[in-house]
């Protein structure tokens, strides 16, 4: 009976989850297919016959490519500001116990509490306010990115230093390490799986907004943006070629650092 | 300690105290300009004189009867918002809870690859998979005609365009909010645990009931957390897979303020919100771990 269910938790378990994560895949699939699309009408949205011709003008649609760009400076910017203040804070909120500690803590936890919606409308309402209603774009995309990513990075880096055992940073400190070494050689290396978790977080959170910066953009158009809008025209076949090309950059990305590490530890 | 010895005792507190507000100041004034300040000019807004205009300007005259008036009109949404958001969640936790758990304990080597797995599919945009999900869910689609076959769908029934498909939809875009932090607080327990509940003779099952969940609990919250919050307030699968039967309060805060209706508009987001942080603070304490805030 015990084997028997051993078996089972080995076996059923991993398939359960393999099952899981094919579902997830159930629309990529979709997209990938409908990137060979020749669609009849640029109303209807089914298959109809095969082409390679959204393959070989990406950009055809015009803004497309543009608006790509756009959401990926905002993304890398946010993401570096986002990690960077975040594992700061997440540091000084696990490590010290100081008055005013609970304060912060709901400060970040508001932002997760708060309906994109709000924190858009209302950042627009701020930013009109102060005079900068004209100045909308870029950089305000940016500052709202940021904001927002910010809650998730101080949780996920926080999760992960709370799991932390602080005897092991002792122990290096009872070895003679000094307290930079002892951070950098021991408490930095383990928690930095929760940083790079929290970095994927944040890039992946401010590629895809749309409803924030919806509120924040201005004239400029992220690539969320322009899919919200060819979605109300029609939408342009080359969509789902870019969203093809994004997902196979990240697998490849993914793979290229999955690879390098095991020939290091290898080597090790 | 030995940093302590070389540095007079009174002074490491201090320079502590110090680092500490160092670490913070940055990100906690960011929050403060970019997410304290505007939430107190959109609480001020939800007061506005609802008759002012964008051009005319509003006056500020606590007219608290935006609240009452908002909550009349939009009761449906609301509610149909909170309960979408719930099934969602819980379905969400269901499929969510093996597949973190298989990547936990069971993927030895090719741990990592699932995990990157989960967020793959969410490096194409949340617009698009969502587009992906209205062909897939399509009158004339693989799945309708499943879901006939097996009676599950009438004759002349439809998926898209019903609160079937807003939920798919909501599952769909957020099971990876449930995963992650499951899976990161599952990978923090200690397998010697579960061993030691075998080796005092509890069955697999008993061993997950006993050991495994209460110790994954913190990530079953924050799972829970990521996943509701974000679904209560979300208009874009209600807009893509619903129709106007199916609106959520996400759908009418958004429009509200598209058609300049500001103070409406500002009313139900503050009530939105109030709701959910009343709703996460109970839970929370049912669940008994404040650690997580």
């Amino acid at each position: 009976m015990v084997r028997l269910g051993r078996w089972i938790s080995d076996h059923a378990v991993m398939a359960v989850g393999l099952a899981v994560l094919a579902y997830m895949f159930v629309p990529i699939v979709v997209v990938i297919l409908m990137s060979f699309n020749q669609p009849v009408s640029r109303a209807a949205y089914t298959f109809d016959a095969f082409t390679l011709a959204n393959w070989q003008n990406p950009c055809g649609p015009e803004g497309l490519c543009s608006s790509l760009v756009t959401s990926v400076q905002i993304g890398l910017l946010a993401t570096v500001g986002a990690t960077l203040l975040g594992t700061l804070m997440a540091f000084a909120l696990v490590r010290q116990r100081f008055r005013g500690r609970s304060l912060a803590n709901v400060l970040i936890f508001l932002p997760m509490a708060s309906p994109e919606v709000v924190m858009g409308a209302s950042l627009l309402a701020l930013f009109v306010a102060v005079g900068f209603g004209g100045l909308l774009g870029f950089w305000t995309i940016l500052i709202a990115h940021i904001m927002f990513c910010l809650s998730f990075v101080v949780v996920t880096v926080r999760a992960r230093l709370q799991g932390l055992d602080s005897r092991l940073e002792q122990a290096a400190m009872d070895l003679y390490a000094t307290e930079s070494q002892a951070f950098w050689k021991v408490t930095f290396p383990l928690v930095f799986p929760g940083i790079l978790s929290a970095a994927l977080l944040a890039f992946a959170l401010s590629f895809d907004d749309f409803i924030v910066t919806n509120f924040t953009s201005g004239q400029t158009v992220t690539f969320p943006m322009f899919v919200w809008g060819a979605a109300q025209r029609g939408i342009p076949m080359q969509i789902n070629v870019i969203g093809t090309a994004m997902f196979l950059v990240a697998v490849l990305v993914v793979l290229v650092g999955e690879l390098s590490r095991r020939r290091r530890e290898r080597v090790r | 300690m030995t940093a302590g010895a070389v540095a007079p005792p009174a002074a490491v507190p201090r320079r502590r105290r110090a680092t500490v507000w160092l670490l913070l100041l940055p990100g906690g004034l960011w929050l403060t300009a970019f997410f304290l300040v505007p939430l107190v000019q959109l609480v001020a807004t939800s007061l506005y004189d609802p008759s002012g205009s964008e051009e005319l300007g509003y006056a500020m005259t606590w007219s608290w009867s935006n609240y009452t008036d908002a909550i009349d009109f939009y009761a449906e949404p609301l509610v149909r918002g909170f309960g979408y958001a719930a099934v969602a969640t819980l379905l969400c936790l269901v499929i969510g809870y093996p597949l973190a758990y298989a990547i936990a304990f069971k993927a030895g080597r090719w741990k990592n690859l699932m995990l990157v797995l989960v967020i793959a599919p969410f490096f194409t945009s949340f617009l698009i998979r969502t587009l992906a999900w209205k062909l897939i869910l399509s009158d004339n689609g693989f799945v309708v005609g499943v879901f006939k076959t097996l009676g599950l769908v009438a004759d002349d029934g439809r998926l898209l365009a019903t609160g079937f498909a807003v939920v798919a939809g909501l599952t769909y875009n957020f099971l990876p909010f449930m995963v992650l932090p499951l899976y990161a607080s599952l990978e923090k327990i200690d397998h010697r645990l579960i061993e030691a509940a075998g080796d005092l003779y509890a069955s697999p099952v008993q061993g997950f009931r006993r050991v495994t969940l209460p110790l994954s609990m913190p990530g079953v919250i924050a799972g829970t957390l990521l996943t509701f919050i974000p679904a209560t307030g979300d208009f874009i699968n209600a807009q893509l897979l619903g129709d106007t039967t199916t609106t959520m309060i996400g759908n009418v805060i958004q429009s509200r303020f598209e058609v300049g209706d500001y103070p409406a508009a500002a009313a139900l987001s503050v009530t939105l919100m109030v709701l959910i942080v009343i709703m996460v603070s109970v839970y929370i304490r049912k669940a008994g771990t404040e650690d997580l805030l």
